[in-house]
């Protein structure tokens, strides 16, 4: 019985490092096509990951998370084209100045909790679709900003070939998913989930409640801001439609899809999103119609996503093998089986 | 001083239509406490039902009760079907009422078609009167007499009636008001129809003025959840008052800095949360 619990403990890693390994060989092997498709996933997975920051974590519902993927894409595409900035330059800018926004932005929604926060959220991410649409002069308006040349970073492959820029978006992005791992473990992170818990309970633990969502916000808020900067390096183009409500439904979707509350799971979502979303437009025009279906259907059926249902499963399994090997404990007293017996309790559900 | 009274005017007419939408929403959020995004939808599903009861009868009346029946039918279909099943939770209620705005925007592009479209403005009131120095067309002034008529009819029902005062039961305490012998369901049913009816009754209203096209359900969307947020969620007079403000901020953000209309709604709106989080008439 311990070698299917052996089994179970060598899985993981390896399951991990095929996907590792299929992020790195598949663009080799795939029509430049997919590999389009892999870096939409990306770069959306990106957003997605960043939300879940505060969706999944924090327990914080935001409908305008695109407005800060526009932002970042936007400003990379005004310091770019106006200002003749260079990429790294230009990409930083993004990233800044989405921070920027989020600061501003967090002081505003954080006044609000729950249901209000939602529709705060919301009204600010389409207050800045807005700003994209009708500010003409700065953003381009309905026509957007097109002609963002690719990046150009002084590596000796040119990046304006999308395997290679595939690579250097995934190195960026494996490299923020980190940070962001690196993030949710760390004790502060585990604070957040305490909020979402019970925010009630972790103000009167003493914790500053409200500074810890903001900070939680503005990390969100920026991470979604680079994934808009790679986005428009590798698009070159940069629309209101990024900063839609559409698109923030669609990052809301891409976690719930994957699973909120996983970290990793958005970015599954984002991928089943960006493929679906593909497929159906090569046959049909009703996208809006799909998303809407998805939407519903996953909110009755799959409220806890792909990933968050593969754990459930993976946890069932694991208390089988648990509960399979238990026999040898039984000639111990109970005081020591007792703490034992229950493997999975609140710790990980946390 | 011309610019100013016309703007003025106008700012009032489109809070009056705001305030269609966003009473509706607040009734809606007040029983239920359902924050319904599909609003704009409703919105827009009514002017265009309108539409084609219009050309089918040709007669305005008639089109605007279609419109109101059929988006109240609308409404209460996904409070029965959808929106129930998930009795106090918020999450996936929004959700929910989220893809159902995406299904409803997609329909309505497919039955009606993407270019955008007009009521026309009846008859009736389809000339102009002199206020002081400038001339204004006397059918925004039946759009501010619709909304304060509105607004006069739900302040009557709820404050003076039996019926008012048994939808304040419930909201107030639901388990009480069912242990009254209420049928709140009903009441929740009936109160989601009447929601969805103003909603529609404002795309009839705004039909002629602001045009009927697709996306105009998402561009509302904002514009009432601005005003629930300024006035307070499930408060009449709040929606009143944030439908004026957002009314008349958005009409001059648009005439003196057209570039950022759509964003100068965010200055009011960081103001009031900055004071009083839940809107001004909000209860917390």
């Amino acid at each position: 019985m311990s070698s299917l619990r052996s089994v179970l403990r060598v899985l993981r890693p390896v399951a991990l490092a095929a996907l590792a390994a299929a992020f790195l060989v598949v663009p080799r092997i795939v029509p430049v096509y997919f590999v389009h498709l892999l870096i939409l996933t990306l770069v959306y997975g990106t957003m997605a990951m960043s939300l879940d920051l505060l969706m999944g974590y924090t327990g914080l519902v935001s409908f305008g998370h695109a407005a800060y993927f526009g932002v970042g894409g936007y400003t990379v595409g005004i310091l770019a084209l106006r200002y003749g900035l260079p990429t790294l330059a230009a990409g930083v800018g993004g990233v800044l100045v989405a921070f920027v926004q989020a600061l501003l932005f967090g002081l505003v929604a954080l006044r609000a909790t729950a249901v209000y926060f939602l529709i705060i959220t919301l009204a600010l991410g389409m207050a800045t679709w807005g700003l994209a649409y009708r500010w003409v002069s700065l953003t381009g308006g309905d026509n957007g900003l097109a002609g963002i040349p690719p990046p150009e970073v002084g590596l000796p492959w040119s990046l304006s070939d999308p395997t290679n820029l595939y690579y250097l978006i995934l190195g960026v992005v494996v490299l923020a998913a980190l940070v962001l791992y690196r993030f949710v473990r760390s004790p502060f992170g585990l604070s957040l989930r305490g909020i979402r818990e019970s925010e009630s309970r972790m103000r009167v633990l003493g914790y500053n409640t409200w500074a810890h969502k903001y900070v939680a916000f503005v990390v969100a808020g920026t991470f979604s801001g680079l994934g808009g900067v790679l986005y428009v390096f590798y698009n070159g183009f940069v629309s209101p439609a990024d900063v839609h409500l559409t698109g923030s439904a669609e990052a809301v979707l891409m976690v719930l899809l994957g699973g909120s509350g996983t970290l990793f799971g958005p970015v599954i979502g984002a991928g089943v999103v960006v493929f679906l979303r593909n497929l159906v437009s090569a046959y049909t025009h009703r996208w809006l119609l799909i998303l809407g279906l998805v939407y519903v259907l996953t909110v009755l059926y799959a409220p806890r996503g792909i990933l968050g249902a593969a754990q459930e499963l993976w946890r069932r399994l694991e208390r089988a093998v648990v509960r399979e090997a238990e026999p040898r404990a039984e000639v111990r007293p109970i005081e020591e089986v007792a703490p034992q017996q229950n493997p999975t309790g609140g710790e990980e559900s946390v | 001083m011309e610019f100013w009274v016309g703007q003025t005017l106008n700012g009032l007419s489109f809070g009056a239509l705001l305030f269609l939408l966003a009473s509706g929403l607040s009734l809606m959020f007040g029983l239920m406490r359902i924050v319904n995004i599909a609003i704009g939808s409703y919105y827009l599903i009514g002017a265009y039902v309108a539409l084609s009861a219009l050309k089918f009868s040709g007669q305005l009346g008639l089109a605007l009760l279609g419109a109101v029946a059929a988006v109240a039918l609308i409404g209460v279909g996904m409070q029965r079907f959808l929106l129930a099943r998930f009795h106090a939770e918020p999450q996936p209620q929004v959700l929910l009422t989220m893809g159902a705005a995406f299904m409803f925007a997609d329909i309505a592009l497919w039955l009606w078609g993407g270019d955008p479209q007009r009521l026309p403005t009846p008859r009736m009131v389809a000339f102009s009167v002199e206020i002081g120095p400038s001339v204004f067309p006397a059918y925004r002034l039946v759009v501010i007499a619709v909304g304060v008529l509105v607004y006069l009819f739900l302040w009557l029902i709820q404050e003076r009636t039996r019926l008012g005062a048994i939808v304040r039961a419930a909201v107030d305490d639901q388990e009480m008001a069912r242990g009254l012998g209420i049928n709140v369901g009903r009441i929740l049913t009936a109160m989601f129809a009447v929601g969805a009816g103003l909603a529609a009754l404002a795309g009839v209203v705004g039909g002629p003025f602001l045009g009927v096209y697709p996306g105009a359900d998402f561009e509302v969307i904002p514009l009432a959840f601005a005003v629930v947020i300024i006035g307070g969620l499930g408060s009449l007079h709040g929606a009143l008052a944030g439908s004026l403000l957002v009314g008349l901020v958005d009409n001059f953000g648009k005439a003196l800095f057209p570039e950022l209309s759509y964003f100068t709604l965010f200055l009011p709106m960081a103001l009031v949360l900055a004071i009083r989080p839940t809107g001004l008439f909000g209860k917390g």
